[in-house]
């Protein structure tokens, strides 16, 4: 994959291959610049790759899949719509759904899912009254209505603060455990990494290429008190010394 | 509507505009003012009263010449916009023409609809059509085309067609801006139905004061002036009670001050 046109033209990523099982909780590190995000992007079918191949559930991957639910950085919540209507929105594009869609039909689902993550008083509420962490929130479940595959996570909390993300690391951690979803989060924060996938993945930067593949020997589900234990520590500390560049040495 | 709030937003406007009287009234009795030249308010809202039935005859039928012209412009504007906002081919090939035409003063276009159309009101509708529905189409495109890609990005992810992402992201985003603009649209389409009675036209206020002028019926020429001023205000809070009532969210900041 490849940003640009030409001799001008960066290459983000070479050479990744990685599998994930079905259920599992990977996630991928790196510097910034290594091309996650951009990897997130081709599985989700929003960028097509240059070359070499790129199956889900054994197709190729040509556009955008039906079976991948996706939240970002941002929230990215439309405006105009309250929680429950935009946790609603996957069902109005994806079929089955799409060609049965009726607001009582579904109003259940997602607000019963908005309960699942602590969002029970505030499913009426419009995106700009609720707080940074319930937009994310709110996001996620909106990336999970309609019952995807596999969910991909690209830096979903990376715009939070600390206490508010590691509330959200439990949320979840406990999603992730109800409903077996398969799980591909990309982030820059180690412990969040470790704490919450099966399977971390390394990745280098530019062209960005996979350097360390390293499973996560701690029983899961996990207690936050874990981030606090030598060998959550010691695998935090590894992995750190894989990104490089350390500052101040 | 707390007390503060009631002086704010009724009884400062409203003190304003007898203030505004006022003054007029004073200054026309005390430089003793010839009625050809400014009549009074005293004289101006004695010609509105003694000539009511005229004047609201007019008025009505610039009111709803002007409105039907405003429609069309919305419908229209509206599906422009949304063409232009479509595709970048379909932005740049029409947006040169777009703008030219906007460019040509719509006196000059006048004489030319009442050639195909005859004296009436359907060039007065087709005059406020053509002077309004400009901003509408500027608007919805530019609503379109700041689209947070974000946004889009989400849809596209789930595999949603072009139409898809228009109808659940790139319209309601743009409705702001849509709104927005029919507040100007609604003042342009007045200006082209008032501009279009007075070049040529058998009925509406533009007509009658040009008829009050002719006679030197200067009161009842200041009285059209007034009506104009009130239907104009009327309606632009029309249009503005509509925005505020479709979209609300993008207005969420005001609210809470």
């Amino acid at each position: 994959m490849a940003y640009g046109r030409g001799a001008a033209a960066v290459r983000a990523i070479d050479e990744v291959s990685l599998e994930i099982a079905r259920g599992e909780f990977i996630a991928v590190v790196g510097p910034s610049g290594c091309g996650k995000s951009s990897l997130m992007r081709l599985i989700s079918g929003l960028h097509p790759p240059l070359g070499g191949s790129l199956t889900v559930e054994g197709k190729p991957v040509a556009g955008p899949l039906k079976s991948v639910g996706m939240a970002f950085q941002n929230s990215n919540l439309l405006p105009w719509r309250n929680a429950i209507d935009n946790v609603l929105l996957p069902l109005e594009i994806v079929e089955p759904y799409r060609s049965d869609f009726s607001r009582q039909r579904y109003e259940e689902k997602a607000r019963n899912l908005l309960h699942s993550v602590g969002l029970a008083g505030f499913t009426d509420k419009h995106p700009w009254e609720l707080s940074g962490g319930m937009q994310q929130r709110a996001s996620i479940c909106r990336a999970l209505i309609h019952e995807p595959e596999i969910l991909l996570l690209d830096e979903p909390f990376g715009a939070l603060d600390a206490f508010t993300r590691e509330e959200l690391w439990c949320a979840l951690r406990d999603l992730q455990a109800a409903r077996k979803v398969t799980v591909m989060l990309v982030t820059h924060d180690l412990r969040e990494a470790v704490f919450l996938a099966d399977t971390v993945y390394v990745m280098s930067s530019r062209p960005g290429r996979i350097v360390r593949r390293c499973a996560v020997p701690i029983a899961r589900p996990r207690d936050l008190e874990v981030t606090y234990t030598q060998p959550f520590q010691d695998i935090v500390h590894e992995l750190r010394g894989l990104i490089g560049k350390k500052a101040g040495g | 509507m707390d007390k503060r709030e009631f002086a704010i937003k009724v009884v400062s406007p409203f003190a304003f505009v007898v203030g505004l009287f006022v003054t007029w009234e004073v200054v026309c009795k005390a430089f003793n003012v010839p009625l050809a030249i400014l009549p009074a308010p005293s004289d101006v809202f004695a010609a509105l009263w003694q000539y009511r039935k005229p004047i609201a005859d007019n008025s009505w039928v610039t009111l709803w010449t002007t409105l039907a012209g405003f429609g069309i412009a919305t419908a229209f504007g509206l599906a422009l916009g949304i063409a232009v906002g479509w595709h970048r081919a379909i932005y740049s090939g029409i947006y040169p023409v777009l703008i030219g035409f906007n460019s040509v003063p719509k006196v000059a276009v006048v004489p030319v609809l009442i050639l195909w159309f005859g004296l009436g009101e359907i060039p007065a509708i087709m005059t406020a059509f053509l002077i309004s529905f400009f901003p509408i189409v500027v608007n919805v495109a530019t609503g379109l085309a700041t689209t947070e890609p974000e946004l889009e990005d989400v849809l596209r992810a789930l595999g949603a067609s072009k139409l898809d992402i228009m109808r659940k992201v790139g319209i309601p985003r743009s409705l702001p801006y849509f709104f927005g603009s029919l507040k100007v649209a609604i003042t342009l389409a007045f200006v082209g139905a008032v501009v279009s009675e007075t070049v040529g036209s058998n009925k509406g206020i533009g007509k009658l004061m040009l008829d009050a002028q002719a006679a030197f019926q200067v009161p009842i020429v200041f009285a059209g002036l007034i009506v104009l001023a009130v239907l104009g205000i009327l309606l632009y809070a029309a249009t503005a009670a509509i925005e505020a009532r479709f979209t609300g969210w993008a207005f969420r900041g005001q609210a809470n001050r």
